[in-house]
């Protein structure tokens, strides 16, 4: 017999709260007492556990499991990555792509190219850290070396989270629950604060305020984008971030980067802006389904980026204009 | 040869998982074969057949596809056998979120659909729980946060399994899943080897074709509602 069989249940339920809430799931009503959980299940009529779905031992191997993986999950935090090193493969022809590159924690890679030139098959090989078993045959290494099949898998710490442009919400939860709900099995310390640390940030990086009761279903384009990018950067295991564009969503793009950072994280954007493109370290040009090139933002561009800023600072206030239902009739001066 | 039985509650994508998984085994060398239990039709063989799979189709018809399944394992492994296969997938479809198709010693995978919502795993209940490997499909288009939690609620609801993301459309993660199925343990005999937990049980005059309504009916393996509003009634 096992040794959580001889454990009292006010013990372990007081103890291991994920025993209760899976001993709920399995239909069956259990309350605190000096009972043993042994004693309790061998009490319980045959009929309960036929309909729980599982015999007693099974029960009992169950939560000793459950009760190893919470402590597991709970110690290993995710380890952090220093360097994410990515080592071509071949384009569309065939032709083999001449790049090796290298990312540290805290640094913005933009991957720019025509539509359909493979921007988003190079961020699925990042997602899947590809070893050369995917199309373009690209290999991923983490921290220099082949990432263990057992890293590569452990899914709800997995190293890469991807914000895609086509996600849906399915659950229909307001933005508190819902960002309390990953706070929960992130396991964080004061899941409260988090919380509105998250909602906060996500209010900063965008126009339109929204409230921690608003459904996130009935969130815009803007919002939505805001809100996984400051769950990505605040709350999300994953060391590694990959975006798929955030142009027009309605989003502060400067502060979005900044607090990816800030967050330590690799991050890599697909985008056509130059706002995004020039505020990176570096970009990767794709052709062709390869990598054609890799320009490392220079003095010059740096310096061009912040006139693009000045632009765009008068579009937005253009912008600002129309929503309010006002005229553009005065000339418009651009910045110098 | 290897047999991997392989349930899901129905469209969560578990024959586009097979099909993806068979094609990077064949490639390997391995004659891979399906047999598809299905409830009322299917036409996944013309699928499987597509990619030049070998495959056995079975129609549960009235009766609970899981019965109709663990009467004909021993069937769809001689035919497995009889084709010359290295590995068989048997398909099912769980209706019931009740069922429990795994076999004690044969590699059990079930699949789960992200879209179907986060507190979805909790409710799976043997199909899930007794698995060795849970494959979550249609990642893709749920957000970020809610692949994290259905990860996490995925492996609280089976702490002991291997789970994996695989995106039944593109392939991305099919070849660690493949990897993973490669490695199961050989069937050559499933005489007197034993189902993991008994499956949902249905002997009534209900199941064979009674239906009249009313007390007068009800008679087997009855069991009823208990009302929060009416005190504890003895039969």
């Amino acid at each position: 017999m096992s040794a959580i069989a001889s454990l009292p249940l006010d013990e372990l339920l007081i103890q291991h709260s994920c025993v209760r809430d899976f001993i709920d799931s399995l239909g069956l009503e259990i309350q605190e007492s000096a009972e043993p959980l042994g004693i309790w299940l061998d009490r319980l009529p045959d009929e309960d556990i036929l309909d729980a779905g599982m015999e007693r031992p099974q029960i009992l191997a169950h939560a000793e499991r459950l009760i190893q993986e919470v402590a597991r999950m709970e110690d290993g935090s995710g380890a952090g990555v220093a360097s994410l090193t990515l080592i071509g493969g071949r384009d569309k022809n065939g032709t083999p792509e001449q790049a090796r590159i290298s990312v540290r924690a805290g640094e913005v890679l933009c991957i720019v190219g025509p539509t359909g030139s493979g921007k988003s098959r190079l961020l699925a090989d990042i997602e899947c850290l590809a070893q050369g078993d995917t199309p373009t045959g690209r290999r991923i290494l983490i921290d220099g070396a082949v990432p263990d099949e057992e890293r590569r898998t452990v899914l709800d710490r997995k190293l890469v989270a991807q914000l895609s442009q086509n996600m849906n919400f399915v659950v229909d939860l307001g933005v508190r629950d819902f960002i309390g709900l990953h706070a929960q099995c992130r396991m964080v310390a004061e899941p409260e604060i988090m919380v509105e640390r998250v909602i906060a940030c996500a209010n900063d990086l965008t126009g339109e305020k929204f409230g921690p009761e608003t459904s996130v279903t009935q969130l815009s384009g803007g919002q939505t984008r805001a809100l996984m990018i400051a769950d990505a950067a605040l709350l999300s295991a994953s060391p590694v971030v990959l975006i798929d564009e955030i142009e027009n969503a309605g989003v502060d793009r400067r502060r979005a980067l900044e607090l990816l950072i800030g967050g330590e994280k690799i991050v890599f954007i697909s985008t056509h802006d130059p706002l995004l493109a020039l505020r990176g370290d570096r970009r990767i040009v794709i052709r062709n389904g390869g990598i054609a090139g890799i320009l490392e933002t220079s003095p010059e561009e740096r310096e061009n980026l912040e006139r693009i800023e000045r632009v765009d600072a008068t579009l937005m206030e253009i912008r600002e204009r129309l929503r309010r239902g006002l005229r553009i009739e005065s000339p418009v001066r651009w910045p110098q | 040869m290897q047999l991997i039985t392989v349930a899901g509650s129905p469209s969560v994508g578990k024959t586009s998982v097979i099909l993806r998984v068979a094609e990077l085994l064949g490639r390997q060398g391995l004659a891979v074969g399906v047999v598809k239990l299905d409830s009322l039709s299917t036409s996944d063989d013309q699928l499987y057949a597509q990619k030049g799979l070998p495959v056995a189709v079975g129609l549960a018809g009235s009766i609970c596809p899981d019965h109709y399944f663990v009467s004909n394992i021993e069937d769809c492994l001689a035919w497995g056998q009889r084709q010359g296969l290295d590995l068989l997938f048997s398909e099912s479809a769980g209706l019931c979120n009740r069922c429990s198709p795994h076999i004690q010693g044969v590699m059990a995978v079930c699949v789960v659909d992200a879209l179907a919502g986060v507190h979805t795993p909790k409710k799976i209940g043997p199909m899930l729980r007794l698995a060795d490997l849970a494959v979550i499909t249609k990642g893709d288009i749920v957000s970020q946060v809610e692949r994290e939690v259905f990860a996490y609620q995925v492996r609280l609801a089976n702490p002991g399994a291997r789970a994996f993301f695989c995106n039944g459309i593109t392939g991305q993660g099919a070849s660690d899943l493949a990897a993973a199925i490669a490695r199961a343990a050989p069937t050559h005999s499933l005489e007197g080897q034993r189902l993991r937990f008994p499956m949902p049980a249905a002997v009534c005059p209900y199941c064979v074709g009674e239906t009249a309504i009313g007390e007068t009916h009800q008679r087997g393996n009855v069991k009823k509602m208990r009302f929060a509003d009416q005190t504890e009634v003895t039969p």
